[in-house]
């Protein structure tokens, strides 16, 4: 089937298989920070947004994603770097493998609520799972961020 | 450029395979003898849902909701097909119902504020666990409800509500009957929830967070009698055929909880024992009657 999508700004027309999942489909248009978990929709490590909301691109076929605008994190290089600055700070990433995902979440996060308290910060983010730091590092990562973010405004 | 396929696909001929430019070797190939998840020859997307019931009736082939459960299992599907441009991912709040088509994802519903507000704090509660926001925002509210997961936190609480399914062959049909109903080739694609005031508690029981329930417990009232339904025992959810009084005593209760627990079937399996579901059927029931109890 013939699809058109744009991905971080770019329109690609492509013919794909109908069983093609977008994780796929990104990583062959070369955004590598899409990275392959767990392929049982738990992890979160293949977190990008589909029109702005963050999804699953092991769990989406890339038909779906027809007509749509696709963002990776290859696409908010700008801001990923301004919250990665306090991630490490914080030494919130240590091998880094969830990094790119959880960056995703985080920046949908920081759209979509305003002054997030502690606990909806934990439960827009149980869908990225990490097995390096405890979560308590990214935690105040987060916090710092928003915090500062909301001192800029 | 042409894409030939997932990754998974490629057993055959690896070193024929066409790569798209730019991509790296695929980093993850199935060995010759590993079973590819799921895979499907066509891919339709329906222009109405006439179209998808005619499609759908030959057994090849699958409607495709959120795809999240589809995708992991090893079926070989002939055509999706796709219910995604019917314009079903809309909730629509009338006089006395919501209207929810079979394409709204499970995150629009908690994040509707009309639903919110009629069912309370138990619509949240009843998702909030499913996995995280990503997930929630593929999920689809006609394949929760299509496959009746035993599992199903979503198929629990809206149990103990007064609601019908539309399927575009059977008509409407109450959701406690459809819900005990062997699969079939019927579409669904809407869901409608009365408005009639019922209050609404939920509760569920995980080892660790995201996981699946190992029981969700979901009462409701109309202000004189407590209706209840259990879910992942690790069956399907199923609603009590007994009710019980509001403000009933605590013998009442004791009593009321010996008869549930003997009606409603448990099993054991990796999450908990049979024992185990039996005793937190109590729990999780009395948690919930309290909430009610309290007016939420």
């Amino acid at each position: 089937m013939k699809i058109t999508v744009t991905v971080n700004g770019r329109r690609y027309t492509d013919e794909v298989a109908p069983d093609l999942m977008l994780l796929d489909y990104l990583r062959g248009k070369g955004c590598l920070s899409v990275k392959r978990g767990c392929e049982t929709s738990n992890c979160g490590l293949c977190t990008v947004h589909l029109d702005g909301k963050p999804i699953l691109s092991c769990s989406v076929l890339a038909v779906r994603a027809d007509g749509h605008v696709v963002t990776t994190l290859e696409g908010l290089q700008q801001e990923a770097a301004e919250f990665g600055a306090f991630l490490a700070d914080e030494g919130g990433e240590q091998c880094g493998f969830c990094s790119p995902g959880f960056v995703m979440n985080v920046l949908a996060m920081e759209r979509e609520l305003q002054n997030p308290t502690e606990e909806e910060i934990l439960e827009y983010l149980a869908g990225n799972l990490c097995r390096c730091t405890g979560y308590q590092s990214q935690m105040r990562a987060i916090q710092q961020y928003l915090a500062r973010k909301k001192e800029v405004e | 450029m042409c894409y030939s396929g997932r990754e998974k696909t490629i057993p055959l001929s690896m070193k024929d395979m066409p790569r798209p430019v730019g991509a790296p070797m695929a980093e993850r190939m199935l060995k010759e003898d590993e079973t590819p998840l799921f895979t499907a020859k066509n891919y339709v997307r329906a222009t109405c849902l006439q179209e998808a019931y005619d499609l759908n009736q030959k057994r090849a082939n699958a409607i495709l909701g959120g795809g999240c459960w589809m995708k992991m299992g090893a079926r070989s599907i002939g055509t999706l097909i796709d219910l995604s441009g019917l314009d079903l991912d809309q909730i629509q709040e009338e006089e006395d119902c919501f209207t929810l088509g079979a394409m709204v994802t499970l995150r629009q519903m908690e994040a509707h504020a009309g639903l919110c507000r009629a069912l309370g704090p138990a619509l949240k509660k009843s998702l909030r666990h499913i996995v995280g926001v990503q997930f929630r925002n593929c999920a689809t509210l006609g394949g929760t409800l299509y496959s009746r997961f035993g599992f199903s936190d979503v198929l629990t609480l809206l149990l103990a509500l007064d609601c019908q399914v539309q399927l575009v062959g059977a008509g409407l049909v109450p959701l406690e009957v459809y819900a005990q109903q062997p699969y079939d080739r019927d579409v669904l694609s809407h869901l409608h929830i009365k408005k009639n005031g019922r209050k609404v508690a939920y509760e569920s029981f995980r080892n660790t967070q995201t996981d699946l329930p190992v029981l969700t417990c979901a009462l409701s009232t109309d202000g004189q009698t407590v209706r209840t339904v259990v879910g992942a025992r690790p069956g399907r959810a199923k609603r009590s055929s007994m009710e019980l009084a509001l403000g009933a005593t605590e013998k009442e209760v004791a009593d009321y909880l010996q008869v549930l627990q003997k009606e409603l079937r448990f099993d054991g399996n990796l999450r908990g024992s049979e024992a185990y579901r039996r005793h937190l059927c109590g729990v999780l029931f009395r948690r919930a009657l309290g909430q009610l109890r309290e007016g939420m």
